[in-house]
């Protein structure tokens, strides 16, 4: 189907404007990283600092362990999207393919579970890491991690199974494919984009978390990311305003860096001519 | 390649596990969260513990940083999990819940002579709780109008000191004059109003909350009570002398209208001259002048930054001379000066480097004789009054979406049936 030349100028326009929409906040951020305070109170603020100055960058490395803590960021939150992805693919595959009580039950206690407040949680898990040793290590925020990112996990993992048509395994099983066979080369691949995407998710997730961490990592040398962009912030909200923004810019690139090197992998189409229609 | 990958990753989880327990030899480490995050004042707390250490081999203390978002939460889980720090920073109208619970110690035998003389009683009450004491108020912050100096002197309007401060009635008359077209007399920032509305209405001997002979708390809106909201008000509906744009804005938020000259002034806490010398425009003219006064003078309310014990401490005696040290009248000015606050101890307040004029040290100093436990300090239940009634009370009021008669009705009707679970 061919779309008119005015029908294709309105979409490009309005991709355009939610581009700008959303690349507002980092763009600002960045400007706002390079500029010195006395244009941070300017009533006028420009886009493109007057007066540039890496000064917000020096002091921001200077007063904290920014690149040990963007190091604890990266170990707590690889390892949370490896290991749930590791638990929670069979466990989705289950629940997907099962139509049972108990999976449908499954699914409902997720769903459920992800109405729960953090603070609600925090004191029992709290105690029970710290009977297994593992308060104050980033084993134990990753234990958290996995945790709180199993449900959602499941659940979207269990959606990309049903995607995958039933057809596909039992054509494998009319070939001679045993079931580990089967869901080892014909089901895994196919999953591929939603295992990604899950990833994706479970670290974003972590990399992101504030309150847990806080919570559970008692010394300067365990602290995260977050936990450590909020020393510049003072009592009622006050803020050391260029420090922050030129920490919280470095602290958003591993994002951006993961989105860019799996971006592909998520919208790739794998299903694509996997069944004749 | 996988295998490698995964590799990879089981061994950077490895080298996280790796644990930063302490050395046991014998000597003591005390563990010291301290909110401190301004880089003079962390420079400050950090030079203390060095020089502790440096003098005291057994007693080792460890500096922690922590953060002032979420630090209820974070404590209350601490206490709970038996893994509080061993010495507290928190703000004094934090601590009711803490010491009600038992989690932490009362200092009224801990500490030296020295220091609970050095501190005034009024200070003292801000971290009593029943019958003790649990935390050592040390900075606080008074509300002061910060102004544009230039646009002052340019209106002839008289200049207010602490001896001879404005009256609410007249601070209304000033901020009406120097108000013009697109430009405000005042900016008052009220994102969280109930605390500055609740403290600077002690000075015209406002109380709402009012202790009966049973101990408990009621709330009542009196004629007192009523000038600071009325005035406020009265600025942002009535004369157009107070920004309507900044009642829903934070402190920050107002300073670049007020360096860009669109207001005259802004009240704000006495720690914020910090980001206005980093932050002002060169040649800006700023001064700092005593908030307005009422029946009852400057008097305001304040809740001090505190320092406390944890209950589960082992060595609460060590701690102790450690916060003896660390409140030093000396060391008192130097966590005050890192901090731009002005500190609770009556010889360190006469210190030099705090009586300056510049940057407005002396006004602020000479307001500490009028600051007073915050009036809802120890109202169990204010958090919630605060929260589901007052703030969004004030704000429909400041904002002219309801009167002074519906403001009374929520906050007495609506707050004595909060305030009356908590004392059942």
């Amino acid at each position: 189907m061919r779309t008119s030349r005015p029908a294709r100028i309105g979409q490009y326009t309005a991709l355009l404007a939610y581009l700008v929409f959303l690349a507002f906040p980092f763009l600002w951020l960045l400007s706002t990283a390079f500029k010195p305070p006395r244009e941070l109170g300017s009533l006028h603020p420009t886009w493109i600092p007057k007066d540039p100055t890496l000064n917000n960058f020096r002091q921001a490395f200077e007063e904290q362990p920014l690149l040990h803590a963007a190091l604890n960021s990266l170990l707590a939150a690889l390892g949370a999207a490896v290991i749930a992805v590791l638990i929670a693919t069979p466990m989705a595959y289950v629940v997907a393919r099962r139509r049972t009580r108990l999976a449908k039950a499954v699914t409902g206690w997720v769903v459920v579970s992800q109405a729960f407040p953090f603070v609600l949680l925090i004191i029992p898990l709290f105690l029970v890491l710290k009977n297994l040793g593992l308060i104050n290590s980033v084993p134990g925020l990753v234990l958290v991690y996995v945790v709180w990112a199993l449900p959602f996990a499941l659940w979207m993992l269990a959606g990309y199974v049903r995607a995958v048509p039933p057809e596909l395994e039992e054509a494998a099983a009319v070939d001679g494919a045993g079931r580990v066979r089967t869901l080892v080369s014909v089901t895994a691949p196919l999953l591929a984009p939603g295992i990604v995407a899950t990833a994706l998710f479970a670290f974003i997730t972590a990399w992101n978390e504030f309150f847990f961490a806080l919570v559970l990592l008692k010394t300067p040398e365990k602290q995260t990311l977050p936990v450590v962009l909020t020393h510049f912030i003072g009592a009622e909200g006050v803020a050391d305003l260029g420090p922050l923004a030129a920490a919280a810019f470095l602290a958003t690139l591993p994002s951006l860096v993961v989105f860019a090197l799996i971006q592909r992998r998520i919208t790739g189409g794998m299903l694509t001519g996997a069944v004749k229609s | 390649m996988r295998t490698r990958l995964l590799a990879l990753v089981l061994l950077l989880l490895l080298a996280g596990c790796s644990s930063g327990s302490t050395r046991d030899d014998g000597r003591i480490t005390l563990r010291f969260q301290s909110l401190a995050w301004q880089e003079e004042s962390v420079e400050a707390n950090r030079h203390l513990v060095n020089e502790w250490n440096a003098a005291h081999p057994d007693v080792r203390v460890e500096y922690v940083r922590g953060t002032w978002d979420s630090v209820h939460d974070q404590l209350l889980t601490a206490f709970e999990g038996g893994e509080a720090p061993d010495i507290i920073h928190d703000a004094s109208d934090d601590l009711a819940d803490f010491a009600y619970g038992g989690y932490l110690a009362d200092l009224t035998g801990l500490l030296p002579a020295r220091l609970k003389s050095a501190i005034p009683q009024r200070s003292w009450e801000t971290t009593t709780f029943g019958d003790g004491i649990y935390g050592v108020p040390f900075l606080q912050e008074p509300r002061v109008l910060i102004a544009n100096a230039t646009w002052l002197r340019k209106s002839g309007v008289r200049i207010p000191t602490p001896d001879k401060p404005w009256s609410w009635a007249e601070f209304r008359r000033i901020t009406e004059r120097l108000s013009g077209r697109g430009t405000y007399g005042v900016a008052w920032p009220l994102k969280e109003p109930v605390s500055a509305t609740l403290n600077l209405s002690l000075s015209a001997g406002g109380q709402l909350f009012h202790r009966g002979p049973d101990g408990k708390v009621t709330v009542r809106f009196g004629a007192a009570d009523q000038t600071v909201p009325r005035t406020i008000h009265d600025q942002a509906n009535t004369d157009r002398s107070a920004s309507p744009t900044t009642l829903g804005s934070g402190g920050s938020d107002t300073l670049p209208g007020f360096f860009g000259g669109r207001y005259a002034m802004v009240p704000l806490g006495f720690s914020y001259r910090q980001q206005i010398v980093q932050q002002a425009p060169k040649g800006f003219d700023w001064q700092v002048l005593p908030a307005p006064a009422g029946a009852a003078g400057l008097t305001q309310g304040v809740s001090p930054q505190t320092l406390s014990i944890a209950e589960d401490c082992p060595h609460k005696k060590e701690a102790a001379a450690f916060l003896d040290f660390l409140l030093r009248p000396q060391n008192m000015v130097r966590l005050a000066l890192g901090d731009w606050m002005l500190p609770t101890g009556t010889q360190a307040l006469e210190d030099p480097a705090l009586r300056t004029t510049r940057h407005g040290w002396a006004t602020g100093t000479a307001l500490a004789a009028h600051l007073r436990p915050a009036p809802a300090q120890t109202v169990r239940g204010y958090p919630e009054w605060k929260d589901k009634v007052a703030t969004p009370a004030l704000q429909e009021y400041y904002s002219g979406a309801i009167g002074l008669g519906e403001l009374r009705e929520r906050l007495e009707e609506d707050g004595n049936l909060v305030l009356a679970r908590y004392q059942r």
